[in-house]
């Protein structure tokens, strides 16, 4: 039975408990012996007493699952940005599902005509080349599951005072796909590279024509042309009918309606790197280039919202990436921090990609913090919140639920579980 | 004998490239382009022929962008264009004025994206026009300046040095990765 035992303050177990199998779960419940449900006469319901319904063209989830959605920062479309966020708290596993990626459009959705799309490549190169949707998709292509994160995900963890608001409004501006397309290499084989060329300007075809410059090496490393996203053509959130896919990089960069690449010598100082993603620092200076999505984590079950009805048995999950890498560790405290348990990683456990992190939990019905805490296999660690708020500095004041005080915020989170069973996020 | 002089020629005219991938793409020359082609890079290169002044960027200011960003650059339903209150802390609003870092990424920003409904509807004279306006409202040019491919790249921003790279080593050679 010593599987069973915490391993961990507060009632961690150990990670490996049911991977085992064997003995019954009930023994681990010292003193909250499991309720059988309620009994109950079984009776047969209408669905199984009648044909059901037509099977539709295009599946989409039951309409019981209608709350399972994104939440919208600008339902009317007023002349700002749109956001929408991902329901971390109501989804498992590591894929995000098309409809539930996040977006962030600057100016709405462009709606591009796939026959009329182009992609120019041109700028630092020998021979400038446009492209169409069908000959880009006449080329070797790859896949790869790989995350992306909004460089202000997470960011009202910059207040002062903790921000009353669930995994989804705190940490949904982060998903994951599989990607499919083309190599940036392989096309700009083609095109050839002049030897001054040392940055590459993205440009949409959206209505700002949004634009960030990317250092080649980036380009020429892992980027893709990306046409399919979780096997069917990108959504339209996500640049249908082509974006530019930087595995681990800030989101923003990821530009969508991809249809120019400018080939530079020095970059470009867009609008969006100079001013937008540029992060202020306490010395008054600024970040720019910030590029990579550090090494984060953060738990969606439990998490605000999601009350406990009873002491005794939960698994604790979340959600742990690294634009640097591969994740390596996460480990989860129940005490706030006095006392850590490993968690065990649910493969496939892929560079850049979301990883799925569980650990079983016997809650003793009193109080419990809970936090999560992730390494990668370049030797970053997550920081406390402490920690980046000493280096960064925070928010003059209490920002908008919404809001983004800064960016690029990936320190751990915390969630505070009182004896009623109900979820706050504070800082400890 | 005859082939083989051909293909060498074939080979010769079109490069290595042509005959290692797939080869889809269409050649396309500046002029194909010159829509698409409104990149300003800081140092000026890409800034195209025309000129303005505050005083003919002011009615189109008014007409066009007031609605959105108030009166005079005060600001409205979007970002204030005008003032350049200390940036005391990470959450103090970026300015124009007290931020940007350079005076083409304003002409290249009104260019691309500008007015919200109707962007790339405003000739380039009239771009310039709104340049110059808002520098001269911010005090960073002379009421009288005029903007043009000569002078506004060398518009110095307040701001110009502010900025630090998060991970050099991930920056290509240059001055941005020293400073």
């Amino acid at each position: 039975m010593d599987k069973y035992v915490p391993v961990a303050g507060n009632g961690l177990l150990d990670r490996r408990a049911f991977l085992r199998g064997g003995a019954a779960l009930a023994a681990a419940m010292t003193g909250y012996a499991i309720k059988p449900a309620a009994a109950e006469t079984l009776s047969d319901p209408e669905w199984s007493n009648e044909p059901g319904t037509l099977v539709p063209p295009y599946g989409v989830p039951s309409k019981y699952e209608k709350g399972v959605v994104r939440t919208l920062s600008n339902p009317n479309a007023e002349p700002r940005t749109q956001h929408a966020r991902t329901p971390h708290h109501r989804l498992q596993g590591m894929v995000t599902p098309n409809g539930l990626h996040f977006t962030i459009s600057h100016a709405g959705n462009a709606e591009v005509d796939p026959e009329r799309h182009r992609l120019a490549i041109h700028g630092l190169v020998k021979r400038p080349l446009v492209f169409t949707l069908d000959s880009l998709a006449r080329y070797p292509m790859v896949s790869r599951f790989t995350f992306v994160e909004c460089g202000g995900n997470s960011a009202p963890l910059f207040s002062p005072e903790p921000i009353q608001a669930n995994v989804q409004a705190l940490h949904g501006l982060a998903s994951c796909a599989e990607w499919t397309g083309v190599k940036l290499s392989t096309l700009l084989e083609e095109t050839g590279i002049d030897p001054k060329a040392k940055w590459v300007v993205a440009e949409g075809a959206d209505a700002p024509r949004l634009s960030r410059s990317v250092p080649l090496s980036k380009i020429l490393d892992d980027a893709m042309v990306a046409l399919y996203q979780n096997g069917e053509r990108v959504m339209p959130g996500q640049g249908y009918p082509m974006r530019l896919l930087l595995p681990g990089w800030e989101g923003n960069m990821n530009v969508k309606w991809l249809r120019r690449l400018q080939l530079t010598e020095v970059p470009g100082m867009t609008y969006y790197e100079s001013r937008t993603y540029s992060q202020i620092l306490p010395n008054g200076k600024a970040y720019r280039f910030y590029f990579i999505q550090e090494v984060k984590s953060f738990i969606t079950q439990p998490s605000v919202g999601l009350a406990m009805k009873a002491p005794g048995f939960y698994e604790i999950s979340g959600m742990a990436y690294s634009g640097n890498g591969r994740i390596t560790k996460v480990m989860v405290s129940a005490d706030g921090g006095k006392s850590w348990a490993e968690a065990a990683l649910q493969e496939p456990v892929l560079s850049k990609a979301f990883t799925r992190f569980r650990i079983p939990w016997q809650w003793n019905g009193g109080p419990a913090v809970l936090q999560s805490r992730a390494w990668d296999d370049q030797g970053n660690v997550q920081p406390t919140r402490d920690e980046i708020v000493a280096h960064r500095g925070v928010a003059a004041r209490v920002p908008p639920v919404l809001g983004f005080p800064s960016q690029h915020f990936n320190g751990i989170t915390s969630w505070a579980i009182d004896a009623k069973g109900e979820v706050r996020h504070v800082y400890a | 004998m005859c082939t083989h002089k051909v293909l060498l020629a074939l080979a010769f005219a079109c490069g290595p490239a042509f005959a290692a991938g797939p080869n889809l793409g269409t050649p396309i020359s500046r002029a194909e382009l010159a829509a698409w082609d409104i990149f300003v890079l800081p140092d000026g290169t890409g800034l195209p022929r025309g000129s303005g002044t505050m005083a003919q960027g002011a009615p189109i200011y008014a007409q066009k962008c007031a609605h959105c960003h108030g009166e005079q650059g005060k600001g409205g339903i979007s970002a204030a264009l005008v003032g350049a209150p200390p940036i005391k802390s990470l959450d103090s609003p970026k300015t124009i004025a007290n931020f940007w870092p350079y005076s083409t990424t304003v002409f290249d920003f009104i260019r691309r994206a500008m007015p919200w409904q109707q962007p790339r509807s405003l000739t380039d004279d009239e771009v310039y026009a709104l340049t110059a306006y808002l520098l001269a409202l911010n005090k960073i040019i002379g009421e009288q300046d005029v903007m043009s491919a000569q002078t506004l790249p060398k518009v110095k921003m307040p701001n110009r040095d502010g900025f630090i790279p998060r991970f050099p080593e991930k920056m290509p050679p240059g001055p941005e990765r020293e400073m």
